[in-house]
């Protein structure tokens, strides 16, 4: 198999047979919580993404070259989740100062991404799955792209059936959820993919 | 005292249960529940990180500097978490393996830093440490609950007891990924029905469901409804 179709194979599994949220469970919060507008899950997706790409490929630095070589790997939680909130901060600062333009696009949702369970949750299932750096890559890249997919489609839905009729029981969170279960049945589908 | 154990017990048992009331810490609820066992295991290792960070961050509430108090929290809360994993990767081997990925990812569980800032921060430390258990016990009821549900109508058993007669035939798909979204949104939906208080019968999430807006002291955890308003 060429080098060029196991990445796209990593980036279309990572991102599409085990979706993160929707089938791996990770970065329900923002999922639920930051859906109600395309625009919005847009903003939010897109700061997934960039975060997470991020902070794998520092994590996997750390992970290698500093935690392997000193046999510290049972402070790798700690040390990753300081990461990822100091690189959040370290983005947020940077955009604010050099691009104001995408601060504003995406300055509100970075930082609500250091309790993102998906950055944290893709960082230490490399490192523990023990990847080289281009499958850490493939890995986290494919994975926030199906975030990102997963979060407008999600929007997509909700600004549809903001005005239907819906059982008043169900109002609210149920149908949001009803409809997650459904997407994820859906994407299921994909299992046949490869 | 007695009187303020008691009630904080109640409360996170009942009135402000975590995943029921205020639907905190969605990933592990939804994820690990797919036999009573499991969830019960994932619930009370949140308990124990919860107890002991709630203790440790009131006792050294009067240390920490306001400003790096999120970080602070959040040493504090990540070094009971690999302390947890690691004991259970010792003893409770089978639980662990189902467990995976979500222990340590118990680090970023809302709850946890939400409590260490609503609660935790501002009292005492005995009334923090059974805040931690009483919020503790109610997302470990919450995760048994949907968990029992799935199993009994997925597998036909509960912790593995078998309750339905051999003649039922399975729901497969409520132990696979789509069943945790379904259950919780019919678990959800019978409290709507029973108007009891709840987030979901607002309009809004609590937080809008943003784990982080606990993180700037915005976060409605632990105030009345008048002054999330």
């Amino acid at each position: 198999m060429s080098y060029f179709s196991k990445v796209l194979l990593g980036l279309l599994s990572a991102s599409l047979i085990n979706n993160v949220v929707l089938s791996r469970f990770l970065g329900l919060c923002p999922f639920l919580g930051v859906s109600k507008k395309t625009s919005t899950a847009v903003g939010m997706g897109s700061a997934v993404v960039a975060v997470i790409s991020l902070s794998s490929a520092i994590t996997f630095f750390v992970n290698k070259y500093v935690l392997l070589t000193l046999d510290l790997e049972y402070l790798r939680t700690i040390v990753f989740i300081l990461i990822i909130a100091a690189l959040v901060q370290t983005v947020e600062v940077i955009l604010k100062k050099k691009i104001p333009s995408l601060y504003k696009a995406l300055g509100v949702y970075l930082p609500l991404i250091t309790t993102n369970c998906a950055v944290l949750g893709v960082a230490i299932d490399s490192a523990s799955q023990g990847l080289s750096f281009v499958d850490t890559m493939v890995y986290s890249v494919g994975t926030a792209l199906g975030f990102l997919i997963a979060i407008v489609l999600m929007a997509g839905i909700r600004e549809r059936i903001a005005h239907n009729n819906i059982p008043e029981s169900f109002r609210g969170m149920p149908i949001v959820l009803i409809t997650a279960g459904l997407m994820a049945i859906a994407f299921c589908g994909f299992a046949g993919l490869i | 005292m007695f009187k303020k154990i008691i009630e904080r017990l109640f409360n996170g048992l009942i009135k402000e249960n975590p995943t029921f009331v205020l639907m905190l810490g969605m990933c592990p609820t939804l994820a690990v529940t797919t036999a009573a066992v499991n969830g019960l295991g994932m619930g009370l290792s949140t308990t124990a990180v919860l107890m002991m960070s709630n203790l440790m961050i009131s006792a050294l509430r009067k240390f920490i500097p306001d400003r790096v108090r999120m970080p602070a929290y959040i040493v504090v809360v990540a070094s009971f978490v690999t302390i947890i994993d690691m004991l259970m990767q010792a003893y409770v081997r089978s639980l662990y393996a189902a467990l995976g990925l979500y222990i340590p990812l118990i680090v970023v569980n809302c709850i946890i830093l939400g409590r260490a800032e609503a609660y935790a921060s501002k009292n005492p430390p005995i009334p923090s440490f059974f805040d931690g258990l009483g919020m503790g016990l109610g997302f470990t009821a919450a995760l048994t609950i949907i968990g029992s549900v799935r199993e009994l109508f997925g597998a036909g058993s509960i912790f593995g007891l078998r309750i339905m007669p051999e003649s039922y035939e399975p729901i497969a798909i409520l132990v696979m990924a789509p069943g945790a979204f379904f259950v919780l949104a019919c678990l959800t939906a019978l409290q709507n029905k029973l108007k009891a208080p709840s987030a979901t019968n607002k309009k809004d999430f609590i937080c809008n469901g943003n784990c982080a807006s606990c993180m700037d002291g915005s976060c409605s955890i632990g105030k009345t409804k008048e002054e999330n308003q």
